[in-house]
């Protein structure tokens, strides 16, 4: 299967106020395909994945210079609708944020937003996303119950069945795994390893070993720049910079 | 290590005797008023008007007056106070101006309850000429709660954690949408536990409404919200102070203030009610 550009952008520049954030950032998220950040703290990996679904237009003093293009279009073009845009590249978010309702009004939300009156259809897509999310199983017999009652893991996939029942294209990951233990974090790689299929995924982590497991492209950044970006494989036998090749090996970071 | 405890208990016992000192205040002047006024108490009390020269007969039409005077506190007071509250915590870009925004409401809450009554004389009953009225008194009262509402309002949205927000947007809500399926549901028993402490203290003013509609004494009930009306606090302060036999009537001023005082804390009460149904309710 050859491999089509979902996501790219073009000299990409970010500033918080005069704070530059981004440097002229050039990265090509193939479509169906995992595409990992990875960097230490305060590289810029969550900020850049943000700028994907313009979740850093709430943040006073945020501009944004250079493009983002999906599917070819400019998502920062004034012709585009951010709320359109938000319903086609979904988030799951670092600490699992699931609101204080049912499990099944959790993942009905987006489509109750959206104008998704039908209940039968509302259902349909409700289990459908949860057995996407491999939490069906887990939840069935309890869809009433209030989110907070699952496991931290359980939270996070729920609110990644939220995220796939508006059927976005693209699913942004923002570290999904950092708040949930060793096992739920194994669950979830194995959800976004079968997700690819039909969701382009970008998944910012700092934990190098799942972006080997999980990524077929990888990115490295630092300080705000872009130091390299390549397919995992080479990134992690044979990275060309060195700076890439200090960090993979746990040089520091 | 044994001084160290003896510091511990010391510091305790302090925090505890003044802990127990107010309680102890409080208790009495309940015990006070209850005592002198529980006597006057009675359902004649509560169900006729005032008569011969307000010596005898009961407070009913100030019961009644206090009421709904509340009310049309609550309707300036509560949805104004809200809105604004929403405006300021969720759409309000923080700039300069509305720090001094909040600021000035922060200083609103500041200011002696007489100024309110004073500005309600020149806005409601002068300029907008709604008289010395029942709607008068409400809107004045209603400014001296608006400051409470909002601040209190302010605080319950300031609660809910951000990623509802941003949970809820990321799915292709608007922000309107985000804020009223997400945010709103939450924070409105934190809105109202806020403005029902508002609602009580506006309750309990005599300043704003002497000179906005309060009517020394009226035999009959208003009519319309155009009409003067009597109130608890105002009769209360007449009959402490104002009438032509002070000693004579104080069981009176005394069964006056144990009303008022039941209703005040009867409102506060509901406000506690709904804080902890809510806190009850919080998982976040």
């Amino acid at each position: 299967m050859d491999i089509q550009p979902k996501i790219e952008t073009k000299n990409l520049s970010f500033y918080y106020g005069s704070k530059q954030a981004l440097r002229n950032i050039n990265i090509i998220c193939a479509d169906r395909r995992v595409t990992a950040i990875i960097g230490p703290s305060g590289c810029g990996k969550s900020t850049f994945i943000r700028t994907l679904n313009r979740m850093n237009d709430v943040i006073a003093g945020a501009r944004v210079e250079g493009e983002i293009l999906i599917d070819g279009v400019n998502i920062n073009s004034p012709a585009v609708d951010v709320v359109e845009l938000r319903k086609n590249v979904g988030m799951v978010f670092q600490k699992p944020n699931p609101f204080p309702k049912s499990i099944f009004d959790n993942v009905a939300y987006g489509l109750r937003i959206n104008n998704g009156k039908n209940r039968a259809k509302i259902e349909e897509v409700v289990e459908k996303s949860l057995i996407e999310a491999a939490l069906w199983d887990e939840v069935k017999d309890r869809l009433k119950e209030n989110a907070f009652a699952l496991s931290g893991g359980q939270q996070q996939r729920l609110c990644i069945a939220r995220a796939m029942a508006v059927e976005p294209e693209v699913i942004l990951f923002d570290e999904p795994c950092s708040a949930i233990d060793p096992i739920a974090t194994a669950k979830i790689e194995d959800l976004i390893m079968k997700v690819k299929k039909d969701y382009t995924v970008v998944i910012v982590t700092h934990n190098m070993q799942q972006a080997a497991r999980v990524s077929d492209f990888t990115a490295f950044m630092m300080l705000g720049d872009l130091i390299e970006f390549d397919k995992t494989e080479t990134i992690f036998t044979n990275p060309a910079d060195k700076l890439t090749e200090d960090y993979i090996t746990g040089r520091f970071g | 290590m044994k001084k160290k405890k003896v510091v511990q208990f010391i510091g305790f016992l302090l925090l505890r005797m003044c802990l127990y000192t107010v309680l102890a205040i409080l208790l009495l002047f309940l015990y006070d008023i209850g005592k002198k006024g529980g006597g006057s108490i009675s359902w004649e009390f509560l169900s006729q008007p005032p008569r011969r020269g307000m010596t005898q007969g009961g407070i009913f039409p100030a019961i009644v007056g206090t009421l709904v005077v509340t009310i049309v506190t609550a309707v300036l007071a509560i949805p104004l106070g809200m809105f604004a509250a929403i405006y300021l915590n969720e759409y309000a870009k923080q700039s300069r101006l509305t720090r001094i925004i909040r600021l000035a409401i922060r200083n609103l809450s500041g200011v002696p309850s007489i100024v309110y009554g004073l500005f309600g004389v020149i806005l409601f009953v002068n300029i907008l000429k709604f008289g010395t009225s029942i709607l008068s008194a409400g809107l004045t009262l209603g400014l001296l709660t608006l400051p409470w509402t909002i601040t209190a309002s302010e605080e319950a949205l300031k609660t809910i954690p951000n990623s509802y927000r941003e949970g809820s947007l990321a799915l292709g809500a608007t922000k309107w949408q985000s804020i009223r399926t997400n945010v709103l549901p939450y924070a409105i028993p934190g809105m109202l536990t806020g403005t029902v402490l508002g609602l009580a203290r506006a309750a309990g003013e005599t300043a704003p409404i002497l000179f906005t509609g309060a009517a020394f004494y009226l035999p009959y009930l208003p009519k319309s919200l155009s009409d003067q009306f009597m109130a608890l606090p105002y009769h209360l302060y007449i009959m402490a102070t104002q009438h032509h036999a002070i000693q004579q009537v104080r069981p009176l001023a005394y069964g006056t203030a144990l009303v008022l005082i039941v209703l005040v804390l009867g409102l506060n009460m509901t406000a506690i009610v709904i804080r902890f149904r809510l806190r009850r309710k919080r998982r976040w």
